[in-house]
């Protein structure tokens, strides 16, 4: 496959107060962004589990995009503390497993931040078509 | 007691070491129960049964089939299908059996790979030729053959329909001869438990642990056990920094490891409700390491602190890599295969 033609299915998780509502903003503010990602919105940065992420990169998703509040504002307190610590140690883990932990990404998006929201996935979606599609999806299906 | 007609018995292993059926051996007395109550049919590192002698037999003649070991080879998958087939129950016994064991950490390398450290690499081969196993070869006009060697290693259950598991590196002498009570009590009765039991506790092996836990667990760092001076033997070993997988392992092996100042390493696999046992493991240490002043810490002193657990893929998923969620490791040149 021609890696321009290549279009990277993304998943994102966003956290309910900050990033969602980011998404959110994005959208009323008609910023632009690729159409790449598929989003889920989940209540907490730090309820996505690393088997969420490794579900994801074995159905078939090429990169795995997770947002939480800043540091300091998580509506839970420390969820995205937690969040960070899981996130480092699951790109490590995707690492041993052959899957580049730039797949992988934690990013920090407020509810006020839509123009870095549509930044955020236009880079990372770049980032991933120049990665290529995820060895383990072609596995998959052979 | 009436003397009823014996129940026939069978042994197998696969990729494994020979411990479970040491093990089996370890029940004692209790063998003779099962000498009592059942024939064995077939048990290759104890009797000299052959594979046509079961081959002949009629399908389902063999009531209880105990087959140990990974399925890492044309002949165990071969062997699995036929005693599937002779086997009115198939037991899934030992980890190996269950989810790939110590043998399916080799799903982080495939058969190119393991041949040339196995026949090439290694300081102590001398092999000029590179001679490797291979199917079929020709010696003085005479053909032989060998089991094709695959890429990756395959859990029973991933190869024919399992009945029950009985998990454990190797499974304890009490599991075993739980095991051994189901066998009984269907020579007597008939009556088998559901199907797809697992022949150990429900609970984690927290529950069972006797070592007293902090209320409220902060992990500054994790050690290996044996940087650690003096283990207190009744504070948790996770509390003391000890990467202890008891958590998110299965109960009933009576925590014969913490009890003797060991880690929990994860053999008897995760508990019912996981469903992929290093991703519940990385989740658990996540939660409490570096939990402490956690505001103030710098990515890069994170980066340290996760850093300094030794390989995360054979640590989380020392004994389940072939049944986790990703099965294996990606190798680029494997990639059409």
């Amino acid at each position: 496959m021609n890696k321009d033609d290549f279009e990277p299915k993304i998943l994102g998780f966003a956290c309910n107060w900050c990033t969602y509502a980011g998404a959110d903003l994005a959208g009323v503010s008609r910023f632009q962004y690729p159409p790449n990602i598929r989003m889920i919105r989940v209540m907490c940065s730090g309820r996505v589990e690393p088997l969420f992420i490794l579900k994801a990169f074995a159905i078939g998703a090429d990169g795995v995009l997770v947002g939480g509040c800043h540091p300091g504002d998580c509506h839970y307190m420390k969820g995205n503390y937690k969040a960070r610590r899981r996130i480092e140690l699951t790109k490590r883990l995707l690492g041993q497993f052959g899957i580049e932990p730039e797949r992988l990404r934690l990013e920090w998006i407020s509810a006020s931040e839509g123009k870095r929201f549509a930044e955020v996935v236009t880079d990372f979606t770049k980032e991933i078509k120049e990665l290529g599609p995820c060895l383990l999806k072609s596995k998959t299906e052979g | 007691m009436a003397k009823k007609e014996k129940i026939k018995l069978a042994f197998y292993w696969a990729a494994t070491c020979g411990g479970c059926d040491v093990a089996t051996l370890d029940i004692e007395e209790s063998i003779l129960d099962v000498v009592n109550i059942a024939d064995i049919v077939l048990w290759p590192v104890a009797m000299d049964f052959k594979y046509k002698d079961v081959e002949a037999m009629g399908p389902k003649s063999i009531d209880i089939c105990l087959f140990n070991g990974a399925v890492r080879n044309s002949e165990h998958e071969e062997i699995a299908k036929m005693l599937r087939e002779k086997s009115k129950v198939m037991v899934a016994f030992g980890s190996c059996a269950c989810f790939g064991g110590i043998p399916g950490l080799a799903n982080v390398a495939n058969r190119e790979q393991i041949f040339n450290v196995a026949y090439k690499e290694t300081p102590s081969t001398v092999n000029p030729e590179f001679v490797i196993p291979m199917t079929e070869c020709e010696v003085r006009g005479e053909k032989l053959t060998l089991p094709e060697f695959w890429d990756t290693v395959k859990t029973l259950d991933q190869t024919v329909d399992v009945d029950y598991y009985v998990p454990g590196c190797p499974p304890v002498v009490d599991r075993i001869k739980d095991a051994v009570g189901i066998i009984a009590k269907y020579a007597e009765t008939g009556e088998l438990p559901p199907k797809g039991t697992v022949v150990a506790s429900d609970k984690s092996l927290c529950d069972e642990c006797p070592r007293e836990r902090a209320e409220e667990r902060k992990l500054k760092w994790i050690y290996r056990p044996h940087e650690v001076k003096e283990v207190d033997p009744n504070k948790c070993l996770l509390d003391q920094g000890i990467l202890c997988m008891g958590s998110a392992t299965r109960g009933g092996c009576g925590a014969r490891c913490p009890n003797v100042n060991m880690p929990c390493r994860g053999c008897m696999g995760p508990t019912a409700e996981i469903k992929d046992h290093g991703a519940a493991v990385l989740s658990m240490i996540a939660s409490v390491l570096g939990l402490e002043g956690e505001e103030s810490l710098s990515d890069k002193e994170i980066e340290e602190l996760v850093s300094n657990i030794k390989d995360q893929l054979g640590t989380f998923y020392r004994f389940t890599l072939p049944s986790s969620l990703l099965k294996r490791v990606i190798i680029k040149a494997n990639r059409e295969k």
